[in-house]
């Protein structure tokens, strides 16, 4: 971790203890040196350019039926047509668009929940900690995924209810990262001291401790969103996702199975999306908890 | 020791109640009375008032619970609404089975494959072989269960026709239909399993590896393999098993949806048809039986923490 800081290019130790590298060198120069963040910055590049502008990129509507049916791959259709005679790769760019969509919006939903739950617990805690933290460890015993699923089975299918229902299986994990933080930062002194200078509790939680504790949840964030990009295709995969006629990489995959002695395509390369999106995103949450931690460890010396 | 499984046995069961009440009161306060939509091909209004009474919908929630909940407690989970109206308890426990041999033997065949994998790219670190294992060990995390289910199919069953694409055979009818039956699908829930337990072994070993007491070990000149396993291993072990209380959830929320990959009548694919049809005492049925598993799943991982770790005492 500490060798972050010694091998940064071009820097002695001397004078990084007066300036530090800003948090845009330091993460440039640690792309350099780890090739699998690299890969999945340019991956996730492409797919979120592809996904805002599926519409220009799409060779075809991704709707539009014709009688060009279960084609193979070729020049005129890159990955080939499904049993309707849609063009397959203007339908997973457009699932491009979904899925990245679901991923971050039921994130950033869960991570406000999660993050307002556990901070409030581990701030207060007495009574408060404890009623919030019996019901995050109730959702902690479950999967995310099968919470989901729960969750589906109440709210009913859907774009907006599948958000809703991801964004709360996620609450408990942010939850428990945010609390296990503010515990620690609680008995920091600039804590006490803005106590002293008579800041509010409001004040004190989302101005002085939130601050400091996010190093975890952002990586956090970032391993959530590729595990609702998987959750969303599964979903989508069981029936109980988006409405039938939208175009995601779960919902093409799951139409697949009808064919897929006779048009393998239909069935290796929604999968091929999903899995490399999964991957683009892993491979940046490990970048980033490295990151972090040098960050950590520089910040305490 | 009787102490601490007591209380956590109670705890369980407390669980149990709790996720029992909070999927009965939510599947009756969601907006759109699920109720009436479940009843809406039975026609008019008449005959959705005369069914709620003869499924005692009419009377109020409270009233309700604790009649479904007293009927719970003697294993009686109502009645599906469709078809001969089959008993819930019915349904659910002849899933259950084909689950639980779906699930154990993914179970295995990720330990067998992610030990030898975890212990070999520990020992020989940074090589190609430790390369390989990291490699499989990110796609595997990376891989949608259900669609390396469907890229099975593809290879074993529609193309080589070495294996049984879908169904599932019970084990009275042989091992050998039982197992090719199950093998493809556990595989498929196995994998991303195998890719954490391999991780884990691999980060956990090398940890132990460096510690003094293998440097003893090594001093007095024990053989390299019996160091590995002997000395090393089981202690490598202990955070794995930690994790696995984790993993066995995901191996479960693999199987459900794994299962509706390969038309397995299980507790997932009735919870999804369930689902599907709105046919809700099913869906409460298979979610409390699927929710009593993981929380007897990880009770049991707790236990077996204390015996692989003996400095584990939970009653100091």
């Amino acid at each position: 971790m500490t060798d972050f800081v010694h091998s940064t290019p071009g820097g002695d130790s001397a004078r990084e203890d007066l300036q530090r590298p800003s948090a845009l060198r330091q993460w440039m120069s640690y792309m350099r040196r780890d090739k699998k963040a690299l890969f999945g910055l340019i991956v996730l590049g492409v797919l979120i350019f592809s996904a805002v502008f599926a519409h220009w990129l799409s060779p075809y509507d991704p709707n539009a039926m014709d009688f060009s049916m279960m084609l193979k791959p070729s020049l005129q259709h890159p990955l080939g047509t499904d049993d309707l005679g849609r063009d397959l790769l203007s339908r997973l760019l457009h699932g491009t668009q979904i899925s990245l969509f679901v991923g971050i919006s039921t994130v950033i939903l869960g991570m406000a929940a999660g993050v307002t739950l556990g901070v409030v617990a581990g701030y207060f805690g007495k009574w408060v900690d404890t009623i919030i933290m019996r019901y995050v460890d109730l959702q902690w015993a479950f999967p995310n995924f099968i919470i989901a699923v729960y969750l589906v089975a109440v709210f009913g299918t859907g774009l907006a209810n599948v958000i809703i229902a991801i964004s709360l299986a996620y609450i408990d994990d942010f939850a428990r990262v945010a609390r296990g933080m503010v515990l620690t930062i609680k008995q920091e002194q600039y804590i006490a001291a803005a106590h002293t200078l008579g800041a509010s509790d409001n004040r004190v939680m989302w101005r002085h401790i939130l601050p400091n504790a996010m190093a975890p949840i952002i990586v956090q964030a970032t391993v959530s969103v590729s595990y609702a990009i998987l959750a969303e295709a599964g979903l989508s995969f069981l029936g109980l996702g988006v409405e039938s006629d939208t175009p995601t990489w779960g919902l093409i995959l799951a139409d697949s199975r009808s064919f897929i002695s006779r048009a393998w395509w239909l069935g290796v390369f929604p999968g091929l999306f999903i899995m490399i999106t999964v991957l683009s995103i892993n491979f940046l949450g490990d970048a980033l908890r490295d990151m972090l931690d040098v960050r950590e460890v520089t910040d305490a010396h | 020791m009787t102490g601490y499984l007591l209380r956590r046995s109670v705890g369980a069961i407390l669980v149990m109640w709790a996720v029992a009440t909070l999927v009965f009161f939510m599947l009756r306060a969601v907006p759109g009375d699920p109720i009436a939509a479940m009843l809406f091909d039975v026609g008019d209004a008449d005959a959705i008032a005369a069914l709620k009474a003869k499924l005692g919908l009419d009377q109020p929630v409270y009233v309700q619970y604790v009649k479904w909940f007293l009927l719970v407690l003697q294993g009686d989970l109502g009645n599906s609404i469709y078809g001969s109206r089959i008993e819930v308890s019915r349904i659910v426990m002849e899933a259950l089975p084909r689950t639980l041999s779906l699930a154990s033997l993914a179970f295995v065949i990720a330990i067998v494959i992610a030990v030898p994998a975890g212990l070999i790219s520990a020992i020989r670190k940074h090589s190609a072989l430790d390369n390989m294992v990291t490699v499989f060990a990110f796609l595997g995390l990376a891989m949608p269960d259900f669609w390396l289910g469907i890229m099975l199919i593809i290879i074993f069953a529609a193309n080589l026709h070495w294996l049984p694409a879908i169904g599932y055979a019970p084990l009275s009818q042989g091992f050998w239909p039982w197992f090719s039956h199950l093998i493809l699908p556990a595989i498929a829930v196995g994998t991303p399993f195998a890719a954490i337990i391999a991780r884990m072994i691999r980060s956990s070993m090398l940890e132990v590896l460096n510690s003094d007491y293998i440097n003893v070990a090594n001093a007095k000149g024990l053989k390299k393999l019996r160091i590995i396993l002997v000395h090393a291993f089981p202690n490598a072990l202990i955070p794995v098993v930690t994790v696995m209380g984790i993993a066995i959830a995901l191996l479960m929320a693999g199987a459900v949806v794994v299962e509706n990959v390969f038309a397995i009548k299980g507790l997932g694919r009735v919870l999804i048809e369930g689902i599907l049809n709105r046919d809700y005492p099913v869906v409460q049925g298979a979610i409390l039986l699927v929710s009593a598993i993981f929380v007897f799943a990880n009770l049991a991982v707790d236990v077996l923490y204390t015996v692989i770790d003996p400095r584990i005492r939970y009653d100091s």
